[in-house]
């Protein structure tokens, strides 16, 4: 059997009395951009915590091609090539832009000189270049989460958890930051992104796995998923999914 | 990272090297050989501190650890001030890899880091002030040599020049480290640890290292201060006076410079100076200066002196630049 990039093997996490990932597994196969949706509260960002090692699970194991990496620390993870970005972006507010991609590009170039040349070249992948020289502190929302792309993207990453890049931006930069993300996937970068903007989870993703309070209540190609009645459910409330068809049967 | 050239910190040290030809005046060079003393020990806080920002109210343990051994190796085992010297160095290292291992492996920051170097410190100065080695409640006295191989000098001249060679090391080692992915990690350590894990970052070591090196140029402070005044004890060597003035000068110069120590000694110092010509030498006054200048420095000039004339210098441009286009206009 070919070891798939990415295995969760029935994890849960509990924080005192609550559940927040509740007996989880899932496969990423390498390649192909991967969405993980669902309500605020779910478990998502959780569940990447765990992944790329800033939590260690309650129960249960993470396998990157087939080697147990539950609890490993992220730095040997980001060297291992799984790199995450934050929903709450986190930059170095007091570096340049450029100071802040070349921290990523650090991770495999020892020379600063290499870093920073590299780093100029990630952010014309993002569309950063015209702003280098800013500090991160001064960038907008939309400047901010490409930064957070930016220097993730430096460290040259196998595997790319990106957790809602898009959320926060407008229309436009959401249009935007699409292609870019599909160009990543195109180099051969794995993505798995949280995202709750569906109109990019559907262009982008080729599967999609759905968590409502801790599980996962469906899988499957973006289209499938979403019109899964517990999926609507999960979102809408008990018993929508009835109603809405009820309600879509009544109008033909 | 944009800082000064080597040839900077050549050109400024070169100029600093002619003081002793101009004057032989005992009372100049004593106050420049403490002040240099000062931005040295500080250099060595900013490493950690400034760069790193972890800041470390206990930097006694590193300098008092390099004085001691310094005395000790001398006085209990006839040991040349040279290699004693050096060792005393390593002993610092050695601590601050210590202190440096307990406290970061423990996940401890901020205020709780700067809490537990205080005590730290504070335990080596109960201990020092009670354990035989240390000469405990008396101290330690060095044996009057005035030999060059002694490191022990007949004029002040060669002191200066010596702390002032050792404070050139230190800005080169400094402006290297801001060169340096090393550099890079720890000041990523600084602004942001999670992002820094994110990408790779061993945040721990990294602190680590910095930790080992902030005590090294620390400690180098103490094991020169030994043979200048040829006199150690515990609460000289591991008091609180000496973590106050390790911080403060570079947070006065500028935290994160490579030039901040320097000017935040040479500041700090000649406020202490003033202060105790005005007001005669009242025990606890500079203490009370220092307070205010702190207290001013981080309400008005976060990034310190060396914040302030960068500031300036844009100013200055941007003043320039307008002046053709009014002309036009």
């Amino acid at each position: 059997m070919v070891e798939s990039l990415l295995r969760v093997e029935r994890v849960f996490k509990r924080f005192g009395g609550l559940l927040a990932v509740d007996d989880v597994s899932l496969i990423v196969e390498a390649g192909r951009i991967t969405a993980l949706i669902g309500p605020n509260g779910a478990g998502k960002t959780t569940l990447f915590s765990i992944i790329s090692g800033f939590l260690p699970p309650s129960e249960g194991r993470v396998f990157h091609r087939g080697a147990d990496i539950t609890g490993m620390p992220p730095h040997l993870l980001a060297r291992r090539g799984i790199v995450r970005t934050f929903q709450i972006v986190q930059p170095f507010a007091g570096l340049t832009v450029h100071q802040n991609i070349a921290i990523g590009a650090h991770l495999s170039r020892r020379s600063r000189a290499e870093a920073l040349v590299a780093a100029a070249e990630v952010a014309s992948t993002v569309g950063l270049s015209d702003v280098l020289d800013r500090p991160a502190a001064s960038l907008t929302v939309a400047g901010r989460k490409r930064l957070e792309v930016a220097r993730a993207l430096a460290a040259e990453p196998e595997l790319l958890l990106l957790d809602e890049v898009l959320a926060g931006l407008n229309p436009g930069e959401v249009a935007s930051m699409v292609p870019v993300i599909r160009t990543l996937a195109d180099d051969g970068i794995t993505i798995v992104m949280i995202e709750h903007v569906m109109q990019a989870v559907m262009s982008l993703a080729e599967h999609v796995f759905v968590l409502a309070e801790g599980r996962i209540i469906a899988e499957g190609p973006p289209q499938v998923a979403v019109g899964d009645p517990r999926v609507v459910e999960a979102y809408l409330g008990r018993g929508a999914a009835a109603r809405l068809s009820a309600a879509g049967a009544a109008h033909v | 990272m944009r800082g000064p050239s080597i040839a900077h910190i050549v050109l400024v040290i070169a100029m600093l090297a002619t003081v002793p030809l101009l004057t032989a005046s005992s009372v100049v060079l004593n106050f420049l050989i403490v002040a240099l003393l000062i931005a040295l020990v500080g250099q060595g806080w900013n490493v950690l501190g400034g760069y790193g920002g972890q800041y470390s109210f206990g930097h006694a343990a590193f300098f008092g650890t390099g004085a001691y051994v310094t005395a000790i190796l001398q006085m209990r085992y006839g040991i040349n001030a040279w290699p004693a010297f050096a060792l005393g160095i390593a002993g610092g290292a050695l601590v601050g890899a210590a202190i440096g291992a307990l406290t970061f492996r423990s996940g401890l920051k901020g205020s709780y880091f700067a809490l537990v170097t205080l005590a730290f410190a504070e335990v080596l100065r109960i201990l020092a002030s009670v354990a035989p080695i240390t000469g405990a409640g008396v101290g330690i006295l060095i044996t009057l040599d005035l030999r060059p191989q002694a490191f022990q000098f007949q004029s002040r001249a060669p002191f200066y020049w010596i702390v002032l060679a050792l404070l050139a090391a230190s800005l080169v080692i400094v402006r290297l480290i801001e060169q340096s992915r090393f550099g890079a990690w720890l000041v990523a350590v600084r602004e942001n640890e999670d992002a820094a894990k994110a990408v790779g970052v061993d945040t721990v070591r990294v602190k680590l290292v910095a930790m080992t090196i902030s005590a090294a140029i620390t400690a180098a402070g103490g094991g020169f201060y030994v043979q200048y005044f040829l006199f150690i004890d515990s609460a000289i060597a591991y008091g609180p006076w000496i973590s106050i003035e390790a911080l403060l000068a570079p947070i006065v110069g500028g935290v994160g410079t490579v030039f901040g120590p320097l000017l935040g000694a040479l500041v700090v110092k000649t406020l202490g100076e003033l202060t105790k010509l005005i007001a005669g030498d009242a025990p606890g006054l500079d203490l009370v200066i220092y307070g205010g200048v702190l207290v001013l420095i981080v309400a008005f000039a976060p990034h310190g002196i060396a914040g302030l004339l960068a500031d300036l210098r844009g100013r200055f441009a941007r003043l320039r630049s307008s002046v053709p286009e009014r002309a036009h206009g």
